[in-house]
This record gives C-alpha cells, sequence and structure tokens, in this order.
C-alpha cells in the first residue's frame, strides 16, 4: 500500500517505513520558537541541563508577536532570547524580520522538511511540502536541544479541490469554507493533504493562507505536494537547489475524501467567536466595523497586500474605521515599498506597521475596545484574541478586507471588482 | 498517580487558549505566579479566587483550541487544578498536558455537572461521581504519554534519561 506525504516525511525522517499510527522519534530539520513561547522553551532547556542546541543554525528565536516591543517585560523577554543565542550560536530573527513563519518559507524550510515550531501556525511551512507542526514550549526546547522529537504519523485526511475560482473568491475562502464544513476540529489529530486543480493553480501565497489556517480545523500539518510553482518560488527566493518533488502515493491510504466543488464557493466570512462559524459574505447581514486588519501570518503576503491595494488604489478608508496593514516579513514589505502598494494604502488613510504579528496577537498595535467590530485577515476570531474579550472578530480574505475598510462595513469585494 | 478528588467546574466547547491565558496578559508569560491568577479568567471572570486545590475542570469538546502557548496548561496545573477531563481536546494543548503533568482525561463529559465532587483513579482509569454516585471509565493513555506524565512531565523525564526515549 502506497504512502500519503505525512508517512513518507515522517518515515524517513525516523529511518523507517511508517504507517499511521505509529509512534516514532524523528530527527528535524528545523526547530523555532517566537517571543511568546522562547522564554520558557529556554528555561525548560536549563531545567532538563540542556544548555546547547544540537545544531545552532537550525534553530531560531523569532522576535515577531511584539515587535517592537510595547512593554518592559516584553523587552526583557526579547533580551533573555538574544542573550541566550548569543550564548548558544542560535539564530535570531529579529525585530522587524518578520513572522516566523512567512520568514521560515523563504529562508529556510524546503519541500520534504520536518519542523516543528512553538507556534501554532508552524503548520504554514506545508504550502511547500514541509511537514511543519505546532508544538509548546518544552517540546521544541527538547528538539533544540537534541534535534530530535517523538510523534505519532497522523492519519490524512484527503481535501480535493477542482474547477476555477470565481471573481473575488480567493484561497482564504477555500479553507474558511472547509473549515465551516468539518468544523474546527474536524482534522483534530490528522493531516490535511491538498489536491485538484483549483489547488494546483494556486500560487505559494495562496498555498499558505490554506496551510497556516491547517491548524483552525485541529489538523497536525496542512501539506502541498510540491511542483513547478514550489520550485518557482523557491528559484525567486534563491533557493531553487534545495528543491526536491515530493508528493503522496497514487495508491496511498487516506482516512477520508473530501471534494469541494472550487467553482460554487462564495467570498466567506467568519462570524465571532468561532472559525467555523462561516456564512457567505451576502449573508452576514449588515455589520459596521470599527477596524480591519489586513496582515499577519495568515495574510500579510505580497499577494495579500497587492489584492487589497488593487481594491483601494485612489479611494479613501471611511472614516469610521481604521485600516491597519502588517506585512508579514521584510521581504513582503519591501516588495510592497517597491511596488506603491504601500503607498496606495497610506494614501487611502491607512496605517502601514512594521512586519510582524501585529494587531492579531493582542498585544499592541490595533487592540480592540469594548463592544469594536474587526474585520481582520487573521486565521482566528477566538474571544479575547484581539486583547479585549468584550469585541467581536469577523475573518475574510485581503479583498474583503479592502472594500469593507472603504464602505465600513462587511461589504462583498465583487462591489469593486 | 495518587488518586485526585475535588469539585467540578463545567465549561462548554471549544475553549481556547486565549479563554485560559488571554493573549492580553502576553507581558506576564514570563511572571508565572501573577499569570496565574487569571487563568480561565476570560471563560468566567474570577476563576482563581473561587477554586481549591484538587479541583477539576469538566468540558465539552475541542478543550485547549488555538494557540501553542504551555503557559495554558500551566497556570491550571499552577492555580490547584488537578486534572482537566472533557469529550475531547485540541491537539498541541493535549500534548502539552502531559508535558507539563497536568492529567488530561477524555471521558464523556455529560454526567459530571458543576459543583459534583469526583476522585479519578488514573491507574485504574475511573472517575468516580461521588455526588450522582457514578463511576465513569476511561482508557488509559497510550503508553508513552504515560511514561512522561508519571515522571511528571517531559522536562523531568529527559533530566532523568539524559534523553528522549521511547
Amino acid at each position: 500500500m502506497g504512502k500519503t506525504m505525512a508517512e513518507k516525511i515522517i518515515g524517513e525522517h525516523a529511518g523507517k517505513s511508517l504507517k499511521a499510527g505509529d509512534l516514532a522519534v524523528v530527527a528535524v530539520d528545523l526547530s523555532y520558537v517566537q517571543d511568546g513561547t522562547g522564554p520558557l522553551a529556554v528555561r525548560q532547556m536549563k531545567s532538563m541541563g540542556l544548555e546547547k542546541a544540537f545544531n545552532p543554525s537550525h534553530s531560531i528565536f523569532f522576535l515577531d508577536h511584539a515587535s517592537p516591543s510595547p512593554r518592559l517585560e516584553l523587552s526583557n523577554d526579547h533580551k533573555f532570547l538574544r542573550e541566550f543565542a548569543e550564548k548558544t550560536g542560535i539564530r535570531v530573527s529579529d525585530v522587524g524580520n518578520g513572522i516566523s513563519h512567512q520568514v521560515v518559507l523563504e529562508e529556510y524550510a524546503l519541500p520534504g522538511n520536518l519542523i516543528v515550531g512553538a507556534d501554532s501556525h508552524t503548520c504554514t511551512g506545508g504550502a511547500i511540502g514541509a511537514f511543519a507542526t505546532g508544538m509548546g514550549s518544552t517540546d521544541v526546547a527538547v528538539a533544540i536541544a537534541l534535534g530530535k522529537t517523538w510523534m505519532r504519523v497522523p492519519e490524512t485526511l484527503k481535501v480535493v479541490v477542482d474547477g476555477k475560482l470565481r471573481k473575488g473568491v480567493y484561497s482564504k475562502d477555500i479553507i474558511l469554507n472547509l473549515i465551516g464544513m468539518i468544523s474546527s476540529s474536524g482534522a483534530t489529530y490528522k493531516a490535511l493533504e491538498f489536491h485538484g486543480s483549483t489547488i494546483e493553480s494556486l500560487s505559494i501565497d495562496a498555498r499558505a493562507t490554506i496551510a497556516n489556517m491547517a491548524v483552525e480545523a485541529g489538523a497536525k500539518a496542512g501539506l502541498f505536494p510540491s511542483d513547478e510553482i514550489t520550485k518557482k518560488f523557491l528559484s525567486d527566493m534563491g533557493r531553487e537547489p534545495g528543491y526536491r518533488e515530493i508528493k503522496p502515493d497514487d495508491d496511498a491510504e487516506y482516512e477520508k475524501v473530501i471534494n469541494i466543488d472550487g467553482e460554487k464557493l462564495e467570498p466567506t466570512i467568519a462570524c465571532p467567536h468561532l472559525v467555523h462559524n462561516t456564512k457567505a459574505v451576502g449573508e452576514v447581514g449588515e455589520v459596521f466595523v470599527q477596524e480591519v486588519f489586513l496582515g499577519t501570518s495568515c495574510n500579510g503576503r505580497y499577494e495579500d497586500l497587492k489584492i487589497a491595494a488593487e481594491i483601494l488604489n485612489g479611494k479613501k478608508v471611511d472614516k469610521r474605521v481604521r485600516l491597519l496593514v502588517t506585512p508579514a516579513s521584510r521581504n513582503v514589505y519591501l516588495r510592497a515599498l517597491k511596488d506603491g502598494i504601500i503607498e496606495t494604502f497610506v494614501r487611502a488613510g491607512g496605517v502601514v506597521t512594521g512586519p510582524g504579528c501585529g494587531a492579531c496577537v493582542g498585544v499592541h498595535e490595533g487592540v480592540l475596545g469594548d463592544g469594536e467590530i474587526c474585520l481582520a485577515t487573521q486565521p482566528r476570531n477566538f474571544k479575547g484574541r484581539m486583547g479585549n474579550p468584550n469585541a467581536f472578530i469577523y475573518l475574510g480574505s485581503p479583498a474583503i478586507a479592502a472594500a469593507t475598510a472603504i464602505t465600513g462595513k462587511i461589504t462583498d469585494p465583487r462591489e469593486f471588482l | 498517580m495518587e488518586v485526585i478528588s475535588g469539585k467540578c467546574w463545567k465549561f462548554g466547547d471549544d475553549i481556547s487558549t486565549d479563554l485560559i491565558a488571554p493573549g492580553r496578559l502576553f507581558h506576564l508569560r514570563s511572571n508565572l505566579p501573577e499569570l496565574v491568577k487569571h487563568v480561565m479568567e476570560d471563560a468566567r471572570p474570577g476563576f482563581y479566587d473561587m477554586i481549591k486545590k484538587g479541583d477539576i475542570i469538566v468540558a465539552g469538546f475541542n478543550f485547549g483550541q488555538g494557540s501553542s502557548r504551555e503557559h495554558a496548561p500551566t497556570i491550571i496545573k499552577m492555580a490547584g487544578i488537578s486534572a482537566v477531563v472533557a469529550k475531547s481536546f485540541a491537539r498541541i494543548f493535549y500534548r502539552n498536558c502531559i508535558n507539563v503533568g497536568l492529567p488530561a482525561i477524555i471521558i464523556d463529559t455529560s454526567s459530571l455537572d458543576e459543583g459534583d465532587m469526583a476522585g479519578i483513579d488514573m491507574q485504574n482509569g475511573t472517575i468516580t461521581n461521588f455526588t450522582k454516585n457514578l463511576t465513569l471509565k476511561f482508557p488509559p493513555l497510550p503508553a508513552t504519554m504515560s511514561k512522561i506524565l508519571n515522571e511528571g512531565g517531559l522536562a523531568p523525564y529527559v533530566k532523568k534519561y539524559g534523553d528522549l526515549l521511547l
């Protein structure tokens, strides 16, 4: 019987043939933490008496959540991480460099890699065919120190999306629809593997949106077979020699196959306070918003900013709304700056922040007031997510974000396309 | 592992890590004695002041969804909660519970109500509801996780064995 992508990659890293359900100790290609989970990971390394990295150049501390730091406690956390990195040779991706998951795609991850990160959205790495999964601080501390972790090989749900997406429908709508279908726990302990003509036509930026939100269905990983588009992406990032083809066997065994008709998808919204509370944008009713947030690990990539800027070009943000834009990485920021995209946001009345997680983490740069409503492109809308349990978060694509910023209420982007 | 007993505090489905350890308190993550005072605050204001050592969190489906922040199960444990019992758990949270030495038990929690007194026997895999005089059985943890939990978590485990062995 053939193997799924998860079985292939995990088996390679365990040095033996594995099937779903097997447990194994696996070698890790890349391990990382961020400023929210890193200090605890370092303290756990110290408590275990493991104060060295197994392979320092394959471990990274990302300072991306509170970036730049808005408080002295967080500045001290950053200092603590920088000092430990200096001592051990672990790499630091410092303030302004961007969100871990985007920087990992651009600079580190390769198809077939096994990556662990102390951040739930580590699964973004699946966009280029890496088995990338989120874990807690102690698990990643062990991976940094020993270069390995243990895991259970997940069963895989095969998601097949076919057909041409309609105007105004993007990868965000695909993943919101999938989560709406299977629920926020529909893929818990499983891997999602994406196939079909719609998926094959998506850019890496668009695939990353889907891979990023795999965890919002509970999944351990969201995997895309590598192909010519993956190769081109790596080549654009100056890393083409690392390309390899990684795909499932034709006779791989799946727990279930989920078919989605891409041609029938509508621009979609997730309503407060759960990601699976999805509705077509036209069914949400009249929802006025005070904040629109475009960015984060889910939709802060170049293509996302470009889609939004094309809608906002020459227009003004509604005076009742603040538009916040946070590029996912320095690389994205520079490209958007060069192409006039950043200028479009600023002229429209938006605020562009430095690269990082921005308002999604609820710490700084866009914390919501009591009773306020935000339309965000981030991956989750839980109560309290943006720093206030008395606020309401709706999720939508960058195009919905741009249209909503112009009108001041949740708006179908097709009105502007 | 000793037998656990305490009062049940009941929560619904899809309790997120933002409800357990709020993101707005990010600056307290290196100050766990302060952060623990806010445990479950956004799901139930004042929770920390209501609970007693040994109490049990009882929940519905998908407990702990969201962030990888291990601070969430850590502060539940630090607050004196002896176990979390739910219909199902989010993956990262479940693994983090075991890693920090907090028993996480998957069982149909429908018959456990707020205020019930319950006892948990990890060895025999039973929860006894003293208030209702009912005993529920749960399957034992997978051996790997049981080994880690019995050492008090992953850090003490790795410290003891000097390596990650299954």
